[in-house]
């Protein structure tokens, strides 16, 4: 042992060098130089369309018409072509509300607090889940215009003065939701373009056709890398981490006030807003692998990008936030059913797990508690297949989640009398599996057009992008570069 | 190349970002302070190495959230306690108590203060790097291009004081720059 403190005392090297297996694995497999990457990322906007390009945008393109369809086949007949009536008042609708602005949170915390936590590993995905994050909020958004029912005065839902002179109720989380949820979509859209520049930028240096050229140059606002420019833009960047970072925790717990500043058993408790965050942050990563593994199976060469370790770690968030959920359900039932002495909340509890919805509650329970499990082992980890069926179950858990809080809730609520059961239209029906085709399509849009992964962030988390990095060790600087040596 | 336009700056090329790196400590050194080193990633510690000072950027987006929430504020208490007073679930209508318990509507505040702030964030980065500029002559260097790729510039404009075209170009030539050329006003 003494030696080898002797040796560290007088070799840097040794200092700076641990044991292999504690080594980190470069986040950029096969150390691809730098215009490897440009190259690999870019040339998927660059092109000719494929194949499969079109036979996907031809298969969801048409799904997401169902979404303006039904919706003007709403506003035509009224709210009431959807299934809810009351009590069942907030039915699929805001059910698919909060499922799709949950996905979004996913992106602003790979965005943003990973960034802020360091996390280099975020930049592969980053770009990628912030596109999904913008089009999960616009499906979201569709859902609380539309559900106001006379949707062309969905415009009182703003502050601004008007004829009638009458003013929101802003005590109200419903409009607290409309400034969250507003926000979030605007905070998302800038964060992602500023994040987008650089490279937008790398397409145009890249295009070879004029309307490329001025179309990705006009959007890339004449970046030219300057350092002097890459100061400020990295102050902006943290600076939008750092709100992103609220603003995101803010996002689901407002959504979750909606239910928890009711009077309703089984909405009127304090522990929703962790809850729904964790949920929000579990069904999204989720999503982030439904979107991210075929898309590496399409692009074989983002392989040596979003490798291996990424999917491992985002199903290690899978399996944490799952397990936060879990414990939260159980919180929940042990608050409910032993603690709180309620009897109105007791019964709203075993109307949950035991009454007309009550394999709404199994699916619920297994898909988002007990699934991921699965993911203490690495073997499971690694597989691809495994890991991308238990993102679906945790897709489909995650509605079903909110379906249980809202659906259930509202079923059986103080008194038998006004019990009511619910069962969707098809108009709800299609219009829920409309916003996935939208969903997708936007998505399959953005891969095509824009660089899916942050080109110049993969970049800077190579070694080769630290200035004091050197091919050959530190100490042999001066042999690298013989005119500077000479210049010594 | 004997042409009488007017020159804007000599740019040289560097293959990596440690010999930018070193190359900007020089450059520093040598005292020059219209110059700019142009990446394409943000390298750390270029800063130090140019010798710039931190970003302000954070102080205009302090005060565009400052501005977020005096604006969120006034909006909702002036209208729900002087416009448009609305009793429900028996919280404040008056200014007083209404003002010494705003949570019950504090939600609204935040976000504007959120919005506010990220809106000065971009629109300050853009507009404090003089950004959208389509036409900036250091487009003119056809080797340019590749500054969005992998290849790393220095870039000394003829603005300033230290500049000659023969002593600068020297420097750069010394400090290990390639490809060094002048760049034009004009397009080549």
């Amino acid at each position: 042992m003494a030696t080898n403190e002797q040796k560290a005392m007088d070799s840097y090297e040794v200092v700076l060098h641990c044991p292999k297996e504690l080594e980190r694995v470069p986040l950029v497999k096969n150390d691809r130089s730098f215009a490897w990457i440009t190259e690999k990322v870019a040339v998927i906007c660059e092109e000719p369309t494929r194949k499969w390009w079109w036979i996907c945008f031809f298969l969801f393109a048409p799904i997401a018409l169902f979404v303006p369809t039904l919706l003007a086949y709403q506003v035509g007949n009224g709210v009431g072509v959807w299934g809810e009536n009351q009590p069942f008042g907030w039915a699929w609708d805001i059910t698919n509300f909060v499922f799709w602005i949950g996905i979004g949170h996913a992106g602003t915390l790979i965005s943003a607090i990973l960034f802020l936590t360091r996390q280099k590993w975020r930049t592969s995905i980053n770009r990628a889940a912030e596109a999904m994050t913008l089009f999960a909020v616009m499906c979201a958004g569709l859902y609380p215009g539309f559900h106001v029912g006379k949707f062309w005065k969905a415009w009182y839902l703003a502050p601004v003065p008007n004829y009638n002179g009458i003013w929101q109720n802003f005590r109200s989380p419903l409009l607290w939701d409309v400034f969250a949820v507003s926000t979030y979509f605007t905070v998302s859209v800038l964060f992602w373009y500023v994040g987008l520049i650089p490279d937008l930028a790398t397409l145009r240096d890249r295009a070879k056709s004029k309307v490329k050229q001025i179309a990705y140059g006009i959007a890339a606002l004449g970046w030219r890398g300057g350092n002097r420019h890459w100061q400020h833009y990295e102050m902006a960047y943290l600076v939008l981490a750092g709100l992103s970072t609220p603003l995101v925790l803010s996002v689901h717990s407002i959504v979750s006030f909606d239910f928890a500043t009711s009077v309703i058993p089984g909405w009127h408790t304090t522990i929703f807003p962790p809850y729904f965050v964790a949920g929000a942050i579990f069904g999204g990563f989720a999503m982030v692998l439904t979107l991210m593994l075929p898309a590496r199976l399409l692009y074989p060469q983002l392989d040596d990008m979003i490798t291996r370790q990424h999917v491992d770690k985002m199903t290690k968030i899978i399996l944490l936030t799952g397990s936060i959920v879990g414990y939260a359900y159980l919180m929940e039932l042990f608050v409910a059913m032993v603690y709180s002495g309620n009897f109105y909340e007791y019964n709203a509890f075993y109307n949950r797990a035991t009454g007309w919805y009550d394999w709404h509650y199994a699916m619920m329970m297994f898909c988002n508690v007990v699934a991921p499990q699965i993911f203490w082992f690495k073997k499971m980890r690694q597989n691809y297949i495994v890991v991308f069926f238990i993102c679906q179950l945790v897709n489909m858990g995650m509605w079903y989640e909110r379906f249980v809080i809202i659906g259930t809730t509202l079923a059986q609520d103080f008194l038998p009398s006004s019990w009511g059961h619910y069962t969707p239209s098809w108009v709800e029906v299609f219009t829920f599996i409309g916003t996935f085709g939208m969903f997708i399509t936007l998505f399959i849009i953005f891969m095509r057009f824009l660089p899916m992964i942050t080109i110049f962030e993969v970049k800077a988390v190579k070694k080769e992008a630290d200035p004091h990095y050197h091919p050959e060790g530190d100490h042999k600087d001066e042999e690298n570069k013989p005119k500077e040596a000479a210049a010594h | 190349m004997a042409d009488h336009r007017k020159v804007f700056a000599i740019g040289a090329e560097f293959n990596s970002a440690a010999d930018l790196y070193h190359a900007a400590e020089k450059i520093r050194d040598a005292g020059y302070s219209k110059w700019d080193c142009h990446t394409p990633f943000p390298v750390h510690g270029l800063d130090k190495a140019m010798g710039m000072s931190k970003s302000w950027l954070s102080a205009f987006v302090f005060m565009c959230g400052v501005t977020g929430f005096i604006t969120g504020l006034l909006l909702v208490t002036v209208t729900s306690f002087g416009l448009y007073p609305i009793i429900v679930n028996g919280k404040p209508i008056d200014w007083w108590p209404g003002l010494a318990s705003l949570q019950f509507m504090f939600p609204p505040i935040y976000e504007l203060t959120i919005l506010f702030s990220a809106f000065g964030a971009t629109f300050g980065m853009i507009l404090r790097n003089g950004l959208p500029r389509f036409n900036h002559p250091v487009f003119n260097w056809s080797r340019f291009a590749k500054v969005t790729d992998d290849k790393f510039f220095i870039i000394i404009e003829q603005k300033d004081v230290k500049f000659s075209e023969t002593k600068t170009k020297a420097l750069l030539e010394e400090i290990g720059g390639q490809h060094i050329s002048l760049i034009h006003e004009e397009e080549n």
